[in-house]
This record gives C-alpha cells, structure tokens and sequence, in this order.
C-alpha cells in the first residue's frame, strides 16, 4: 500500500535528481555562454584565474615542457582565440592571396613559434593575480579592448590588453598587447619584408626553418 | 640649437642610407636604418660578451639579498624622477602618490631598502624627461640606435641628458669611485633584471633589429599615453580581411 506510493516517489526524486544533475551537467559543458553571452572582460577575468591556478598547479608546464604546454594552451587558451584571424592579420593582405593548404601552414607554424617564444616566459609565474581595469565600451561593439594588468609581489604591474571579437556567441581574442607593445602589429612589421620579397611560400618556408631550430635554446651566433 | 648639432649626424646617415633599400613603414620612422643597425650590431657584441655575462654573473653569485637592496635603493631614488615628470605632464596626482612612495620607503622602508609603499598599494610608475616632452607635444622624429644606451629617437635620445642631471646619485656621493661603482652596480641590477626577457628576444624575432625598434616605438607611445594612446591614422586597417 504505502509501497508504490513510497516507490512513486521515491521515483520522482531519483528522476527529478536525474534531471538536476543532467542539467547541471549541461549546463556546466555549455555554461555560461548558453545562458547569454559572457561579457568579454568577464570572461578574460574567468580565463586569466584558470589559467594562472593551472600553470602555478602543474610544474611541468612552468618548466616549459613544450609537449605540456602545448597541450595547456590547446585545452585553456585556444578555444577563446581565434587564432586564424590572429595569423591572417600578422601576415598582412598577403593572406588573401594564400590557398587554404598555405593558410593552414602559416596557422601551425604561427602557432609553434609563439609557443617556443613564450613557453619559457611561464617558468616566470609564481604568486602572480590578474587585476582588470575599467572597460569603455558600448554594449553593441563587436570589436573591444579589455584591459588588464597582472600584478606579482614586489615587481611593477605589467600591462596586458586583449583585442576581441564576437564571433558568433563567444567573445574571441585575436591581438594582445603586453607593455605597450601589440604581438599582431610587431609580427605583421616582422612579416612584411618576408612576404614582399619571398611571397606567402617565403613566409611559410623562414618560419619553418625558424621553428626548427633547436628546442628554446639561444639560436647559434650569426657568423 | 638643437637641430643645428644634429643636422651633420642627419646628412652623414642619409647619404649612408642613400643606397640601401628602404621599402615599408621603415622608410618613415627609421630613415637612418643603415647606421641604426650598425650601432645596433655593435650594441648588440658588447652585450653579449660584457654586460650579459657581467650581469648573469651579478645575478648567480651575488647574495640575494645584496641585490635586493640594491634594486629597491635605485628604484626609489628614481621614483623622485618619476614624480618631479608627472608633476611637469600636469598629473598632480600621480605625483604626489609616487612622491609619497619616497617618503614611505625612504622612511619606513629604511632609506628605500625595502618596497613598503607598494605593499601599501602605491603603484610604481616610470617616468621620464623623454615621456613628458611627449605629454608637452614633441614629436618623437626618427629612430635613433645610441651607441651603450641602445634604442631611442630624436626626442628621447636628448632627453636622457636631462635625466642624467637629475640622477640623484652624483649629488648624493661626492666621492668619485664610489659613485662609479654605484654606477656600474646600477647598471648590472638594470641588465639582470631583463636576462629573462633577452632570451626570449634570442626566439622570437626573425628579425632582431627590427623587432627591438618596433616594439621600442610602441611603447614609448604607449608610456607617453600611460598605456592607452589613442589609435593611429594607419593602425589597424583591417577591414580587407573582413571584405573577403
């Protein structure tokens, strides 16, 4: 008698327990973009913590693993870039002239030199936090700075801005300035006399012998 | 005055520039590229078998603590710098926070020996005779590669003269070794502290020369702008990629 009903119940809250934690689950994979689109500084506050607790929690990574690293920057940091627009904007209007097999290389071989450049700067991270500055935007802009700095104890705050772009539903990163200084311009100014004396096959080939070049070492004295 | 010294520097370097190629934005910021990166070259084997070595030996056996002290002393006595240019760029206020930095660390941080003021949240700020010539509207001219000083340009290459006068160090000691051994000491804190990043300049640049003078220009601006300066007639073009 009070069985079934007991059971009926009992049903109920395991279903409606189910359905929580599908929910949850759900919403945890998809979250919090799915709900609405997550304010781009919010989320560069959001990105910049879990980035910073992972390098501090995985000593590999600040030893500049490059496998580790690599691994780290496709898991946390590539999906909030759009890397392409990234390496399209650095090699300049050439881009539009190159076929998508060329793209794709200057894509990987972009992203390779940046990751040996930069994986030995993470041995630098120990108690840094990340502080946001204020953000003047309108709400309708596409296309926003987000303005940070990173502060560690006993040095000076470092400036760390980010242009980004609604892409869709996401805010996507695709510049970042440190110091003053932004990477897109500095590579495009890099790239241009490359491009305009070699051509896109020009580029693709110095950044291929560049990024083989052994590990993080120094490269040998230009003789 | 001024342009009256410089003008045989100008002809000497563009009859030396007469020839080489000068294609892209170089042409316009960097006319004297040619002498620009010989001084550079030569900049370049005098860090790399002197100050380089000379400074990682500073870092590797001299006792931590020494150079802490050391590094904390220089930096506030520049801080008194900082603050006589943000009063001089009309920023009262960051003036009197990095005044009150001296105050703090000289005191409390026993003759600036310790960083007190930036445990008490004052923020350290540089500033420089170069940076406040920008604030006042002097352009910057071209880029200029100084022989030891490394890169500058046509405004702030000048400007170090005044900020060497105002170093506080030469009225501080009278007694002359002394002073240059403070000097030198100063010298290899400042070096040690970018042995960090020189090796990721080894990686990163294709292009060394032109990777130090682009990132040179961009943040001289940006301090000039304390890190916001507005957007530049060709900055950013973008929109041929969005024309596909």
């Amino acid at each position: 008698m009070t069985a079934p009903a007991l059971s009926r119940t009992t049903r109920r809250l395991v279903l409606g327990l189910i359905a929580l934690l599908a929910g949850l689950a759900l919403g945890a994979l998809s979250s919090p973009r799915a709900l609405a689109v997550e304010a781009p500084d919010k989320q560069i506050e959001r990105v910049s913590a879990e980035v910073l607790a992972r390098i501090k929690a995985d000593p590999e990574i600040r030893s500049g693993n490059l496998d580790r690293v690599s691994q780290f920057v496709d898991e946390m940091i590539m999906p909030v870039v759009d890397f392409e627009r990234m390496t399209a904007l650095s090699v300049g209007r050439g881009w539009r002239e190159a076929t998508p097999e060329q793209r794709q290389q200057l894509v990987e071989q972009f992203r390779t030199l940046l990751l040996r450049t930069y994986s030995g700067a993470l041995s630098e991270v120990r108690d840094q936090s990340i502080r946001m500055k204020p953000m003047r935007a309108d709400p309708a802009d596409k296309d926003v700075i987000v303005r940070s700095e990173v502060i560690g104890h006993g040095t000076e705050p470092i400036q760390l801005d980010y242009r980004m772009r609604l892409t869709g539903d996401t805010w996507k990163i695709y510049d970042i300035n440190v110091l003053g200084v932004w990477l897109v311009e500095t590579y495009r100014n890099q790239f241009a006399p490359i491009v305009s004396q070699g051509g896109i096959p020009g580029l693709i080939e110095s950044l291929r012998e560049r990024n083989s070049r052994g590990g993080t070492e120094p490269p040998p004295a230009k003789g | 005055m001024r342009g009256a010294l410089l003008a045989p520097v100008l002809a000497a370097a563009i009859g030396l520039g007469g020839c080489a190629s000068s294609q892209g934005p170089g042409a316009t910021v960097d006319p004297l590229e040619p002498m620009n990166r010989a001084i550079f070259a030569f900049n370049d084997t005098l860090d790399k078998y002197a100050l380089e070595p000379a400074a990682t030996a500073y870092r590797d056996y001299v006792p931590e603590t020494f150079r802490f002290i050391a590094g904390n002393m220089f930096e506030n006595l520049r801080d008194v710098w900082t603050s006589v240019n943000n009063l001089l760029q009309g920023k009262p206020g960051q003036a009197a926070s990095d005044f009150g930095r001296v105050v703090v660390n000289t005191t409390f941080g026993f003759l600036g020996m310790g960083d007190v003021a930036s445990e008490l949240g004052f923020p350290k700020h540089r500033e420089d005779f170069g940076q406040t010539l920008g604030v006042w509207g002097v352009p910057t001219g071209p880029y200029l590669v100084l022989p030891f000083f490394g890169p500058s340009n046509f405004r702030d290459g000048p400007a170090l003269v005044v900020d060497a006068y105002a170093d506080p160090i030469a009225p501080l000691i009278d007694d002359v070794p002394v002073r240059n051994t403070v000097y030198g000491i100063r010298v290899l804190d400042d070096r040690a502290r970018l042995l960090g990043a020189s090796g990721v300049m080894d990686d990163i640049a294709l292009d060394r020369y032109l990777f130090m003078r682009d990132g040179y220009l961009q943040r001289r601006r940006s301090l000039v702008y304390d890190g916001d300066p507005p957007p530049l007639d060709d900055d950013y073009d973008d929109s041929w990629l969005d024309e596909e």
